[in-house]
């Protein structure tokens, strides 16, 4: 692979590695309250990248799209936590995975139903003339992903760690006890978890739209890879999200020039597999979660 | 027996109890006169009689559902139907499999479909393309899948909750897409025609009534050995793995081996199914065996209820039956349907079943909700 | 020679040690008690002997069989017994089904048997059904046999989980807290139970926190601190031991 070639695949590498850094994000936040994995959290990009695509059909201007598409989506978060999550929590891990699958399946159904099989484009933020960086041709919009991931990377660091409500947040997957003493709402706090971690990941999911398309089936694929970035890097570790996402991101856009794109999924799965079988805590060392 | 009443608090050592009881000798004993014994009165045949009658007595549901079943070519030729009667027994397989890892040995897989294809592709490709006669093509690929079991639930059966559930999600995925990329096989997304309905000596099973019997009377031998398996020594050691592994493996019990055995077993079943499902639409390709199969798989298993494998029964009837109702509101909806059941019933189950050794390891140490019996606070846990 | 020798032997998980150096035996048909306050390491103790975990250093040793890196249920087969701390119960099988699966290592039908219903199978479930309802009877748990195991008491749970670790036939049993949450009667009980599997041969190796029971059936005593053994000799000795005070001191006893 020529030199050309290797800066086109890690540029494309770094686009979808934001993705799944923002989606691994999700599923840290989510697990770091709950101890619970959601397994739906995919169809939160799907879904932000479609609705997106609905308000501009609707005449929205791109930006207001873009933040309704994320607000309903939290919205949405929010509701499944109070609706299908909460009562689920005393369950067992074993009737959470099943009905968090259960709401993926029903949330992409739904999708197909309302938006149809196609997978449906968005207008880029500032055109399409690509840039030419290095030899190898950007997309503006790839400057756009990347930049507002790592914007939104470190916005919610400040929150975590610089604001009273996030260290409130922090200290409940600590020591959930010792938070309540405090006067932390355990429960408000894993509200605000969900309605993050849908915010960012429907925020990924316009933001991909204008590139790769989005359609009903895209939030599986993506769930799954921003779960095998996360067991990456760590699960519930957030720096090790971010890194898990990027690297799985670059290792893919890598393979389709070394192997053949067809297997570039299969990277993915090889790399959760893996790590599931030798090193389950990943890179950086996963939380054991002090579940409510 | 004699029995020692409450007042002699004798504790003797596990030696006596060690001295086996010679019991009723052969076959002819009585019904278990023990209470609490697991169902059925697998304790030797009833009292007396022939073991045929024997056998009625103890399966009494198992020979109604055979009679009904056997019996419903003579009231059904709507080819239509018939068709639905054919997938419904094979997905009954598939699920009875899944039963068995689900509901009796708490682990879970959702990447099963891939068993499923395993033994369709397999087939397909072994009578098609190498000229197997189709049911020695259908034990092999039998084999295949239970290899493959082996070899994937081994290092996958040590995880628990959702990275087990993810390990299964990505294997099924893998073998998704080496269905579509190992395209020389499989000739890829176009899949594979031409699969020959099964026959057995002149007989050629295309013939609807006769498929009908021939892959009810198959998934029926499957529940029957299948129920066999759950009130035996094997199903009861699952039961108790599923509970709690800990003190099942310090009682003896090997768990790693017993949960990839019924892992491997439940592979089986699958891709036998798939075989049968290649033979009879004559056609395999890789979007019948999606990761939402497999969710469909699963929902069956749920839906049917975990008591016993009458579940899967209950579950297939559910599940193939409901989008034929579905059907005529919305074509689209029943993968709504199937996702919305599976939430409420998560929902309302009163059951906190599997993974409990877990769970409870958490809430101690978090030290939030009271977990397992109170105690009476008077002695202090350490 | 002693039935169970424990030797340096040290865990740490990650940073923490939270057992150091300890070395300890159990001689044949002892009543050896194993105490220390909160957090001191008893409980991983007996998570290493019964191999549902491994020592960072040591040995640990059944009779003539080392046991580290055994797997837990070969640990079982080789004649260990455990009860659980907060009983881990099959909850949703019956009682006699609970003491049913202790029998799980003396009879070997698998599969195949089980599903072709051979007679073989029949002949071992039934065997294991009289036993089990043999130790049932000499826990005076019989009358519950049918009861879902969930449904329990406190106390019974108890008992049924020491009738089921019996059921194995071991050599050596490990009771973990088997008087937690009994009253007066209860623990007396079980004290009475305790003498009679060691007149019939069990050595009994327990991990209590109620003294009066400790004292009253121990041969001998093992004390541990932050993972250390402090002292170890009969009940009276330990009782005034010095180290044994002051390790306790702030603890309500």
């Amino acid at each position: 692979m020529s030199f050309e070639q290797f800066i086109q695949y890690i540029f494309s590498g770094i686009t979808s590695g934001s993705i799944y850094a923002l989606t691994a994000l999700g599923f840290t936040l989510i697990y770091n309250a709950t101890g619970l994995i959601n397994l739906a959290q995919g169809e939160f990009v799907m879904l932000g990248g479609l609705m997106a695509v609905a308000m501009v059909a609707l005449g929205l201007p791109l930006p207001v799209a873009f933040l309704v598409a994320v607000a309903a989506v939290a919205l949405l978060a929010a509701l499944l936590q109070q609706v299908a999550i909460r009562p689920l929590l005393p369950k067992g891990v074993l009737a959470q995975v099943i009905a968090t699958v259960g709401a993926s399946l029903a949330l992409r159904t739904a999708a197909m139903m309302i938006w149809g099989r196609e997978a449906l484009p968005l207008e880029p933020f500032s055109g399409d003339t690509p840039l030419r960086v290095a030899g190898a041709s950007l997309l503006p919009q790839t400057v756009w992903v990347v930049g507002l991931t790592l914007v939104i990377v470190l916005v919610l660091q400040l929150f975590y760690r610089r604001t009273l409500t996030g260290k409130a947040v922090r200290a409940c997957s600590i020591n959930p006890q010792a938070a309540r003493l405090m006067g932390v709402s355990y429960s408000r706090v894993v509200l605000l978890s969900f309605i993050v971690s849908g915010v960012i990941s429907a925020a990924g999911g316009v933001m991909i739209t204008p590139i790769s398309f989005m359609s009903y089936s895209s939030g599986a694929l993506i769930g799954l890879k921003g779960f095998a970035a996360a067991a990456l890097g760590g699960l519930g570790n957030p720096m090790g999200a971010v890194i898990g996402g990027f690297a799985l991101g670059i290792l893919e856009g890598l393979s389709v020039g070394v192997i053949s794109s067809g297997y570039k999924d299969a990277v993915a799965f090889i790399i959760l597999l893996l790590v599931l079988f030798v090193r389950p805590q990943g890179l950086f060392g996963a939380r054991v979660v002090e579940k409510e | 027996m004699t029995h020692r009443g409450p007042e002699a608090p004798e504790l003797t050592s596990a030696s006596s109890a060690g001295r086996m009881g010679d019991g009723a000798a052969g076959g002819t004993g009585s019904p278990p006169a023990v209470p609490g014994a697991p169902g059925r009165g697998h304790v030797s045949g009833g009292s007396g009689g022939t073991p045929g009658r024997a056998f009625a007595r103890r399966n009494a549901g198992f020979v109604v559902l055979a009679v009904v079943v056997l019996c419903l070519p003579l009231f059904v030729s709507d080819i239509y139907y018939l068709s639905i009667l054919a997938f419904m027994a094979t997905r009954f397989i598939v699920v009875i499999g899944l039963n068995l890892l689900m509901a009796q040995a708490g682990q879970i897989s959702l990447g099963h479909a891939a068993f499923v294809g395993l033994g369709a592709y397999g087939s397909a490709i072994l009578v098609t393309k190498a000229g197997f006669n189709p049911w020695v093509a259908m034990v092999v690929a039998a084999a295949l899948s239970a290899a493959v079991a082996v070899v994937i639930g081994i290092p996958t059966l040590r995880l628990k909750g959702h990275y087990l559930a993810m390990a299964t999600l990505g294997f099924g995925e893998i073998v998704l897409i080496l269905m579509i990329q190992l395209k020389g096989l499989t000739n890829g997304t176009d899949g594979i025609t031409g699969v020959p309905p099964l026959t057995i000596g002149g007989l050629d099973f295309s013939e609807p009534k006769a498929y009908h019997f021939l892959v009810w009377g198959v998934a029926l031998v499957v529940f029957l050995l299948a129920q066999n398996l759950t009130s035996s020594r094997v199903g009861r050691s699952l039961r108790a793995l599923r509970r709690s592994e800990i003190a099942a493996e310090s009682l003896g019990v090997n768990t790693s081996y017993r949960k990839v055995q019924v892992f491997a077993l439940s592979a089986v079943l699958a891709s036998i199914a798939g075989s049968f499902d290649a033979h009879y639409i004559q056609f395999v390709s890789p979007d019948q065996f999606s990761i939402t199969f497999s969710i469909i798989l699963v929902t069956s298993v749920v839906v049917g209820g975990f008591r016993s494998v009458w579940g899967a029964l209950w579950g297939t009837m559910v599940v193939v039956i409901l989008p034929e109702v579905v059907k005529r509101f919305n074509e689209d909806a029943v993968n709504l349907v199937f996702g919305l059941m599976l939430i409420l019933l998560m929902i309302f189950t009163p059951i906190r079943f599997g993974w409990l050794d877990g769970l409870r390891k958490r809430l101690r140490r978090g030290g939030g909700a009271p977990s397992t019996p109170p105690d009476g606070g008077r002695k202090r846990g350490g | 020679m002693p039935v169970l020798k424990v030797e340096h032997v040290t865990k740490r998980f990650g940073g923490l040690e939270a057992l150091k150096d300890v070395t300890f035996s159990v001689h044949e048909q002892q009543i050896k008690a194993l105490i220390g306050p909160n957090g001191a390491g008893k409980s991983t103790m007996f998570n290493l002997i019964a191999g549902a975990d491994k020592p960072s250093e040591g040995s640990i040793s059944f009779r003539a069989h080392d046991l580290v890196g055994r797997p837990a249920h070969a640990v079982s087969r080789l004649g260990v017994g455990r009860t659980f701390q907060h009983s881990r119960l099959f909850d949703d099988l019956s009682v006699l089904e609970n003491v049913m699966v202790g029998r799980y290592a003396k009879t070997t039908s698998g599969v195949v048997t089980g599903v072709l219903r051979l007679p073989r199978h029949s002949r071992e479930e039934r065997q294991t059904e009289e036993a089990a309802a043999r130790a049932l009877r000499r826990v005076s748990l019989a009358d519950k046999a049918a009861e879902l195991a969930g449904n329990l008491p406190v106390g019974e749970r108890h008992l049924l989980e020491i009738a089921r670790a019996l059921a194995t036939e071991p050599d050596l049993l490990l009771l973990d807290e088997p008087a937690a949450g009994l009253n007066e009667e209860e623990t007396a009980r079980l004290s009475t139970y305790v003498r009679k599997m060691r007149d019939d041969g069990i050595t009994v190796l327990l991990v209590e926190h109620d003294m009066g029971f400790v004292m009253d059936i121990s041969d001998e005593v093992v004390v541990l601190d932050y993972g250390r053994k402090i002292a170890e000799g009969p009940p009276l000795m330990i009782q005034s031991n010095e180290d044994v005070i002051r390790a306790y001191l702030g603890e309500e006893i």
